[in-house]
This record gives C-alpha cells, sequence and structure tokens, in this order.
C-alpha cells in the first residue's frame, strides 16, 4: 500500500510560503503615495473619536483638522491668525465684540452652506452640561459660556454669540482676550453639521454614530472615506471645500503605528511622516540621514510636582535644594538625547511671543547650603521619600538619574516608585505622593495656559501650594489688555512661581519627527499643528 | 455524544456568570475610572459623563443592569472610543486575530508534531537533542524578540516580505511564523513524551513483530494515541491564538483583537473589558468542547465516559 511520505503537511506548507515570497507590495506606500498625491502620515494611535467637541488628544486633533475647520486657521508656516470659514472680522475698540464675516463659498461636503447658525448649534452642543465635553471650558472666554454650561444659565439665547444675518455672525466675550482669534482654531470651537447630529440621536448624545465613515459631514478640507479601527483613517480631497483649489494632496492615510513599528514602516517606505523617533534609533538619523530627522520644540514641560504639604518639602529651601541641584544640561545630552531643551523656568520658551526672564540655577554648591539651612547639612537626618513615576520606561530612566543626581549632590535618598497611567492619575487625584513626576502641554499659544497651573484652586494643581499674591497677579493678567503690560505681569508670576518652586521643571519637550524628502509644506509647529491643505507630495521619478 | 455537549453547554452558564462577576468586581476595585485623564474634569462634567453610562448608580444595580444587557447580548459602548460599540469592534477586529490564529495553528502543529515525532523515535540521539534543543529555543524566546529578527533579515534584508500591514497573502507569513513558533515548540514538547510514552505499550511491541515497516508503526499505530496529550493542550492554545496577540499584531501593524485586550484594561474601559473576557471565555469553552470531542473520536474508551 502506498502511503504519503510522512513530512506532506510540512512540505506543503514550506512550498506554499516559498511560493509566497516576493509576492510582496512591489510598490512602497511612499511611491504609490507621491504618484497620487496620497500621504502616510503615522498617528501613533488609534483616535478615541473624531468628534471635534469630545477630543482630548492631539493625536485625535490631528485627524480632525483634516475634515474641519473653524472660523479662523493658523498659517501652517508662522502660525499666524488666517482666515477659515470668516473671511475677515472685526474687533470692537474695547475688545469685547468680535464679527466674523463668513465666505459664502464655505461648504460643507454635502453641499450646504456653513452658516452662522450651525455655529450657534456647535457652541450650545458643547456647552450643554449633558454632553459632558472635556474642553467646553474654552469657549469660557465667549460671555455667558461658562454660566451655561455649569447651569446657572438655561437660556442659550443669553449667550454672547450671535446670528445677524446668513453671513455674519457676532461673539461677546467676558473680558478683552487677546489669544481669542486664535482659540477659534482649537477643536472645541469647531463646527458640527446639525442635521447629521440630530439625525444620530440628537445634539446631546455621546454615543452618537455621526463620526463614522458614510455619516461623518465636515466643512474641512478632506472628507472621512473610511475609518477602521487600529487599521487607518482615510482621508479624500473634499468637492466642497471653499478653497479647495488649494489643496495639493488627493489623500491622507492615518495610520496608528506603534513607535517601533512606525520606525521600520519609514526606513522601509511605506510611510511619508512618523508621529515620533525611539530614542535609540535618534543618533543613528543624525549620523546617518541628518535630512530626514526633524525637531520642533513644542509647547510642553516636563516637570516634577512636590506635595508641599508633606514634610520636609514644605521648606522652601529644601524644594529649591532638589531643583537647584539636578543637572540638566547632563540629562537633556545623555539621556534623552532628542534636543529637548534644559528647563530653569516653568513656561517653555516662546509660548505667546513671551519669554520667562526668571531662571533658578544648576548649583549643587547653593542646594547643599539651601538643604543645611532647612536643618539637613549633607542629607543627614533627611526623611525618606518617594518619587511616584507612571509606569514608563523613559520616565523610569530619567527617575533614576535624578534619584542619582540628588544622591551625589545632597546625599539624600529617595525611593523610586511606579504605577501603571490610571492608577497614578487617581493617586495623584487623591494627592498621596511626595514627588510626582507630571507634564503639561499648552491647549493655546500663550503662557497663561501654564502659569494658570499655580493658581491654587487650579483642577491641576495637586501641589497643595498656594499663594494670595500668585493668584491675583494670574487675574490681573486675565483682565490686561496691553500685550507687554500683560507679559510683564506673567514674568512677575514666573518669578515668584520658581522662588518657591512648588514644581520643578526638567525640561521642554521636542517632538522628532521622520520625514520623507518627497513631503512639502511641513513646517515645524510649536503646537504640533500642521494644516493639511499646505502640503505637497514632490516625488523623484 | 448529544448528553455530552448538552451537558458542557449547560455547564457553561454557570462558568461564564463567574467569570463575568468577578471581572465586574474586579474592574471596579482596580483604581482610577475610565474618565479620568492627564488633564482631569471638572467634577460637574465627570458626573453627567457617568450619569450618562449609567456608572452613578449603585453598585449592585449596575452589577444587574450589565447582566440583564449581557443576556440580551448587548456589551454596550465603549467607554474609550465613543461611537463604537462593544460588539461592533469586536466583529470588525476578530476575523483579522482569526485568521492570523489559524495560520499560526497552522505552523504550529506542522512544526511542532513532526519534530516532536522524530525526537521520540530519535530517542537519546543527537538528533533528539539537537530537536529538543531547538524546541527549547522556540519557548524561550518570546514573540516580541522572535518578530522582530524575523522582519529584520527577511524583510529589511532580503525583501521578501513587507514590513506590516495585513493586505497581502504574504504579510500573513511572518505574523504567523511569530505566532506559530512558540506554540510549535510546546506542541513539540507534548508530541514527544506522548509519543516516548506509547512507544512502550505491548501493542506497539506486537506491531513491529508483525513485521511492519518502522514508518508504518508510527503513523498508524502510535500518532493517534501519542497526539492525545497534544489535542488537550490545542483546546486553551487555539482560543489564545485565535483572540488575537498583542506583540505580534502590534509589531505587524495587524489590525486584530489583540491590542483592545490589553488597551481595554489599560485604559478601564469597563465595557470593553467585560466584552474580549467574555468572548475570550466563550472561546475556550467552546474549544474545550471540540478538543473533548475529538478526544473521543480517537480514544473509544472515552466514549463510555
Amino acid at each position: 500500500m502506498h502511503r504519503p511520505p510522512f513530512f506532506i503537511p510540512t512540505l506543503c506548507l514550506c512550498a506554499l510560503l516559498s511560493l509566497l515570497i516576493g509576492c510582496a507590495k512591489k510598490t512602497t506606500n511612499v511611491e504609490y503615495g507621491n504618484a497620487n498625491q496620497e500621504l502616510f502620515i503615522g498617528i501613533g494611535a488609534e483616535p478615541a473619536t473624531l468628534d471635534p467637541h469630545l477630543l482630548t488628544g492631539l493625536t485625535e486633533y490631528s485627524v480632525v483638522m483634516a475634515f474641519l475647520e473653524g472660523l479662523t486657521t493658523l498659517d501652517a508656516e508662522s502660525m499666524r491668525v488666517r482666515p477659515g470659514v470668516a473671511q475677515s472680522w472685526e474687533i470692537s475698540e474695547d475688545g469685547l465684540t468680535y464679527t466674523f464675516h463668513f465666505n459664502p463659498k464655505a461648504k460643507w461636503s454635502n453641499g450646504d452652506p456653513v452658516t452662522p447658525e450651525d455655529f450657534l448649534f456647535s457652541f450650545e452642543r458643547i456647552l450643554t452640561p449633558l454632553l459632558g465635553a472635556p474642553y467646553a471650558y474654552m469657549l469660557y472666554p465667549m460671555r455667558g459660556a461658562e454660566a451655561f454650561h455649569t447651569g446657572e444659565l438655561t437660556d442659550f439665547s443669553k449667550v454672547g454669540a450671535t446670528a445677524i444675518d446668513e453671513y455674519t455672525l457676532q461673539i461677546v466675550l467676558e473680558q478683552p482676550t487677546p489669544y481669542f482669534l486664535s482659540l477659534l482654531a482649537h477643536n472645541t470651537w469647531f463646527p458640527v453639521h446639525p442635521p447629521t447630529i440630530l439625525q444620530h440621536g440628537g445634539m446631546t448624545e455621546r454615543i452618537s454614530k455621526w463620526t463614522k465613515a458614510g455619516n461623518y459631514i465636515g466643512n474641512g478640507p478632506f472628507v472621512l472615506e473610511d475609518w477602521r479601527l487600529n487599521n487607518r483613517v482615510y482621508a479624500v480631497k473634499s468637492q466642497h471645500y471653499h478653497d479647495t483649489d488649494s489643496v495639493k494632496l488627493n489623500g491622507i492615510h492615518f495610520l496608528p503605528i506603534d513607535i517601533e513599528t512606525e520606525e521600520r514602516a519609514f526606513r522601509t517606505g511605506h510611510l511619508h511622516i512618523t508621529e515620533s523617533v525611539p530614542i535609540h534609533r535618534i543618533e543613528w538619523y543624525r549620523e546617518n540621514s541628518p535630512e530626514t530627522i526633524h525637531f520642533a520644540t513644542s509647547l510642553g514641560v516636563y516637570y516634577y510636582m512636590l506635595n508641599t504639604e508633606r514634610e520636609p518639602l514644605n521648606d522652601p529651601r529644601v524644594r529649591k535644594a532638589l531643583a537647584y541641584s539636578i543637572n540638566r544640561e547632563e540629562l537633556t545630552k545623555h539621556v534623552l538625547k532628542a534636543g529637548q531643551q534644559p528647563a530653569y523656568h516653568f513656561t517653555p520658551p516662546n509660548a505667546g511671543g513671551y519669554n520667562a526672564e526668571a531662571r533658578f540655577p544648576y548649583d549643587p554648591d547653593l542646594a547643599r547650603e539651601l538643604l543645611a539651612e532647612a536643618g539637613f547639612p549633607a542629607g543627614k537626618d533627611f526623611p525618606a521619600f518617594e518619587l511616584l513615576y507612571n509606569t514608563s520606561e523613559s520616565h523610569r530612566t530619567i527617575a533614576v538619574a535624578i534619584q542619582q543626581m540628588w544622591k551625589q549632590e545632597l546625599g539624600i535618598d529617595i525611593e523610586l516608585h511606579n504605577q501603571e497611567w490610571k492608577a497614578y492619575l487617581s493617586t495623584r487625584e487623591a494627592g498621596e505622593f511626595d514627588i510626582l513626576r507630571a507634564a503639561w502641554f499648552g491647549d493655546y499659544d500663550d503662557p497663561n495656559t501654564f502659569l494658570s497651573l499655580g493658581e491654587t484652586n487650579n483642577g491641576n494643581n495637586h501641589t497643595n501650594w498656594s499663594n494670595a499674591e500668585y493668584d491675583a497677579l494670574i487675574k490681573q493678567a486675565a483682565v490686561t489688555l496691553d500685550p507687554e503690560a500683560r507679559k510683564a505681569i506673567f514674568q512677575k508670576a514666573e518669578t515668584l512661581l520658581i522662588d518657591e518652586m512648588p514644581v520643578i521643571p526638567i525640561y521642554f519637550y521636542v517632538t522628532s519627527r521622520l520625514i520623507d524628502d518627497s513631503v512639502q509644506g511641513w513646517y515645524p509647529s510649536i503646537l504640533d499643528n500642521h494644516p493639511y491643505q499646505a502640503i505637497e507630495l514632490i516625488g523623484n521619478e | 455524544m448529544f448528553n455530552l455537549i448538552a451537558r458542557r453547554l449547560l455547564q457553561a452558564i454557570p462558568t461564564l456568570w463567574v467569570v463575568a462577576t468577578a471581572t465586574f468586581l474586579l474592574l471596579r476595585l482596580a483604581p482610577g475610572g475610565p474618565f479620568d485623564d492627564e488633564k482631569p474634569l471638572a467634577p460637574e462634567i465627570k458626573e453627567q459623563i457617568e450619569a450618562h453610562y449609567g456608572l452613578n448608580l449603585p453598585l449592585h444595580e449596575q452589577y444587574f443592569a450589565f447582566l440583564g444587557n449581557l443576556l440580551k447580548g448587548d456589551f454596550g459602548p465603549s467607554y474609550k472610543y465613543p461611537g463604537w460599540d462593544v460588539q461592533e469592534i469586536i466583529a470588525q477586529a476578530f476575523p483579522v486575530s482569526l485568521e492570523l490564529g489559524l495560520w499560526g495553528l497552522l505552523i504550529a502543529l506542522s512544526v511542532g508534531i513532526p519534530i516532536g515525532t522524530l525526537a521520540a523515535i530519535k530517542h537519546n540521539t543527537s538528533t533528539e537533542t539537537g530537536l529538543m534543543g531547538f524546541a527549547m529555543v522556540g519557548i524561550c524566546l518570546p514573540s516580541f524578540v522572535i518578530g522582530p529578527i524575523l522582519l529584520l533579515i527577511f524583510s529589511l534584508t532580503l525583501n521578501w516580505f513587507n514590513p506590516l500591514g495585513w493586505s497581502y497573502a504574504s504579510d500573513r507569513v511572518l505574523p504567523a511564523v511569530t505566532l506559530g513558533l512558540l506554540y510549535a515548540a510546546y506542541i513539540a514538547r507534548l508530541a514527544r513524551s506522548g509519543m516516548l510514552d506509547v512507544l512502550r505499550h505491548d501493542y506497539i511491541r506486537t506491531a513491529r513483530a508483525k513485521g511492519l515497516a518502522e514508518r508504518a508503526v508510527v503513523i498508524r499505530h502510535a500518532l493517534r494515541t501519542a497526539l492525545y496529550p497534544v489535542v488537550a493542550y490545542l483546546g486553551p492554545a487555539a482560543a489564545g491564538l485565535i483572540s488575537g496577540s498583542f506583540v505580534v499584531e502590534t509589531i505587524f501593524f495587524i489590525p486584530g483583537l489583540g491590542p483592545f485586550f490589553v488597551n481595554a484594561a489599560l485604559n478601564r474601559d469597563y465595557q470593553m473589558v467585560m466584552g474580549t473576557v467574555l468572548f475570550y471565555a466563550v472561546l475556550i469553552i467552546l474549544f474545550n468542547l471540540i478538543v473533548d470531542i475529538i478526544q473521543m473520536w480517537m480514544n473509544p474508551r472515552a466514549r463510555h465516559d
């Protein structure tokens, strides 16, 4: 009897595998993209939502700005305010009333005109408490917005937004807000298409299906063609966008790829732009391919938060000693390596044109003196305390380096402790920490988004630090119209902050990306804001 | 046969209930909630959102509401991805993981069984040592090591395969091999010990005494019994393989279910965790049932159990 050879299944499999070899795609994504003006861009993680009023992350924002446009937009290169849905505007002399004139060509992706009424609907939607929009406070500069959002005011017509006619929208502010026009380019101020929202569960339905491909109606340069989880969000050029001629790209593939995979994808020509660069690859690109690696300072600060209620951190001298004894140059050069800037004050450079003048030193001698004054000469009898960070390799590396510096310079032993993200958040909220790793990214391009963190009742101030003078300065800045006078107030606040040192700034963030040389019109941006209208792909045939 | 299936399905009900209840309670005990974030929500906003999902109700009411929905087959909306229902996410991602898992299973079996069998036949020779050493390496090397190594060789250097994606038939090869090798190593060890055990039995000696060729002895007489432990292992293994691997799917950028399992827990996406855990539990129960049926077919003695 003839029997099949013993290893037949294995042989079949080998044959099958060898058949598949070489069936790999012959053209890469980049080649295909350059020939068809389709951009392949890594976004790091799956966007949680494409609803402009519910999203909270930069990932989501970077996708949604392809689909929606606010009253104003930001210039890709200079980040100056440019017309969006509004083609022009007037500001009253007291700085309180803004009158916006709509571009008559502004259309939704189904051809409907974009009207002032649509904006009113959108403002009402995000401010209605029932929707639970996390960032609704971004609309608070508008008169009555806060009252409506907190339920004190229930009649939306009392809120300071009015449709004057079918092309004119007027917004009245609580108080002059110098950065108001750039705020309008933020996703919380984006319009949504009322009939679509109403058709999918109503104005305040969170769990709405309107964000799905096929349902999504936007007014931006692109429309949502396809959205598959952990796979891609695919945007194609809108035919109804008011400035459609200026849009060069025919499509954008947003790919939620993990950082290591992303780098491999870039290396093999499957991505035009990565979301980030793994630390261990930065050196290699710097040396071998400097034209593809791009760094941009971003509006973010990495810092340690001190619990100023606990001994000995309740003593400003101890807090300063800890801050002054960290060698930030060493940390950024040899540990972080991506060109991060050492932070000797809290507000990142050039936030809304503001550069902090206050500086604290790197001075281990002074630090030792301060510590001795506080009663701990050479770290003697210094109580044990803990540094808490959310579990991550890079936070651990930094914490270990700083632990070492404090040990060497001050003779202080600290314990490192890590918790996974949600547990870390809940510990922070409960204030059950000594020192805690934290970071803050600006919501808008202005020092206020950083310095208001030090206010006593700011929801993000977990340091228990409270200073009446500081609170008064921040309040004063909010009502100061003259930009220079306002900056001067922020300078005072910053000086006070680093003199009290409830937080220890460590470094200012940079973003690092790999960008294929076919990509034109991508500029470094402090808010990591890159309008897709400006991008064009120039392939080398 | 029908008795067995009916009995198993009945047993599945309390099992699933225990799994559901334990998961529900463990989730509520974990620190942090689904709506905690870097920038904390204003308390009144958080209340609104929690009310929206019924999280403001007393725990027992939440529990009964959850069980009620479960009976209707409704896992509810994801907290992390508003706009997506849990069953919608599973329906979109599971077919991909299923396909990847089946390829991985095929590789695991077609590599593992021959290696294990061969090692048993060549017992106490250098062939056995070599093969089992290979299997040991397979067990020790995690997929986040094997995956990038395979990628480096076959994709980045030889350019035979795409480094990521799930669009072409060839995109299945590297992930399936990465996934399959680990299981192949286990299967090889099980197959070897099963075969060694069987080869000592009297009926094998009888077969040999009848003058049968060694190949016939092994394949026709020994293999079926020798694979008994392998089949027992296949139940949970297959459920694990087809429900998605976080590591493999992340390395190769495959839109499967794996990352959702892990991220749902990290995000405290209660609904998504319940959905994925119960889905996995059902898969395990189902595959164990299939394994029992196969074992009955393989071993006539079990049929009267």
